[in-house]
């Protein structure tokens, strides 16, 4: 996830200062990793830096003047490049497990019991998913169907490892 | 309370061995999917828990009762009282409307025909398939048709549903659906569930997991 270009889209609606930004962003898609402040007013220096926002007044409050920022042109062409460019197919976990299954297979260790493991792990995931889901507005079904379905991939994939330790046995051993 | 316990099951098809030292325990009330590649044997181990098919050894234990050693008629009373079936489809008769095929156990229990209806058209509701009460299985969708199978599961208030790929002919919505409404009826009547399903998000729906590979079932938390 960029954070920057998330921040910028959420700066379309208008000026914002850094905490309510950090507070529009958790509400939205933080629901598992809010941000940190640090991340916020890094991120937004970054932006800033870049002539993708500006600064837009300062709002004063009980507490320290809150500086409030806008989006730049320059920060709407950003945005948009960003949401008509497709994310990276990224191989997930499989690196991670690939090498620990590899790794017990070479040490005589079980690599059925490291796949069992993580289908375990990720069973739990999927079952917390679906009752967060279940019990969830059709935007929270839909965030948790995005995890389930990449859940799943993960699985079958560790399903077809599974029915292959035996072949891999042979061949990193030989 | 342990519902089920099935130990050193089992079964060969001609030289294929489908099951070969599998166990399972199912307590009251949860919800275990049954998982494994396709050949694995989890399907035979669904029929052999359920008194469908008997094992060539091991025993199943339905409460203090042995399946293994019950004759015929004992076996198929014990199905149609304690047990409800779901299978992926071809469950329902063609000839009956929904209504009288959610009716049917109950009608073959000796229910009269009025009583029987009257609970069936209450699962029915409780399924959102009161709409097709009147319609023949051929009439409706998938989705409807294996919601009206989940009803007749249902009616007699089993104490465990066998589902063996229940979903596997619906597309990932409606058989989401299926999966929420067989699970929550099944928590709020105190059914457990025998989930056999090779789909990771089915199995989601479930409290525990057991896996088959090689007709050799891994009961995870058993073996802990």
């Amino acid at each position: 996830m960029s954070i920057g270009h998330a921040l910028l889209g959420l700066l379309e609606g208008g000026p914002r200062h850094g905490y309510d930004l950090k507070r529009a962003y958790d509400e939205r898609f933080g629901h598992d990793r809010p941000l940190h402040y640090g991340q916020v007013y890094s991120t937004l220096s970054r932006l800033l830096k870049n002539g993708l926002v500006t600064e837009a007044g300062v709002e004063a409050g009980d507490g320290p003047e809150r500086k409030r920022y806008a989006i730049t042109d320059a920060g709407v062409t950003d945005v948009e490049r960003w949401l008509a460019t497709p994310e990276k197919p990224e191989p997930y976990l499989q690196n991670t497990l690939y090498a620990k299954v590899v790794l017990a297979l070479l040490s005589g260790r079980s690599a059925t019991e490291v796949l069992d493991t993580q289908r375990a792990a990720h069973l739990t995931t999927m079952r917390e998913l679906t009752r967060r889901k279940t019990d969830g507005d059709l935007a929270d079904q839909l965030i948790c169907d995005f995890a389930l379905f990449h859940l799943e991939a993960d699985l079958r994939w560790l399903e077809l490892t599974a029915a292959r330790v035996d072949q891999l046995a042979v061949e990193v051993t030989r | 309370m342990t519902l089920l316990r099935a130990e050193g099951l089992a079964k060969s098809f001609g030289k294929t061995h489908a099951l070969d030292d599998a166990g399972i325990t199912i307590r009251a009330g949860e919800v275990v999917a049954v998982m494994g590649p396709s050949g694995s044997g989890k399907s035979t181990l669904l029929h052999c828990l359920a008194g469908i098919l008997p094992p060539d050894s091991g025993t199943v234990h339905y409460r203090d009762r042995e399946l293994t050693s019950m004759n015929d008629s004992a076996r198929s009373e014990l199905r149609r009282t304690e047990f409800g079936f779901v299978f992926q489809f071809g469950q329902l008769v063609p000839e009956l409307t929904c209504l009288e095929n959610v009716a049917l156990p109950l009608r073959l229990s000796g229910m009269k025909r009025k009583d029987a209806e009257r609970a069936a058209r209450d699962w029915l509701g409780r399924l959102e398939v009161d709409g097709v009460a009147d319609q023949r299985p051929g009439e409706t969708s998938g989705g409807q048709g294996q919601r009206v199978a989940v009803a007749r599961a249902l009616v007699t208030g089993p104490k465990v549903i066998f589902a063996d790929e229940p979903t596997g002919a619906l597309d990932s919505l409606n058989g989401e659906r299926v999966m929420h409404l067989l699970t929550t009826a099944a928590r709020e009547t105190g059914a457990a569930v025998v989930l056999v399903t090779h789909e990771p998000r089915v199995a989601a729906y479930s409290d525990r997991e057991v896996v088959v590979r090689d007709g050799r079932s891994r009961d995870v938390e058993f073996a802990r």
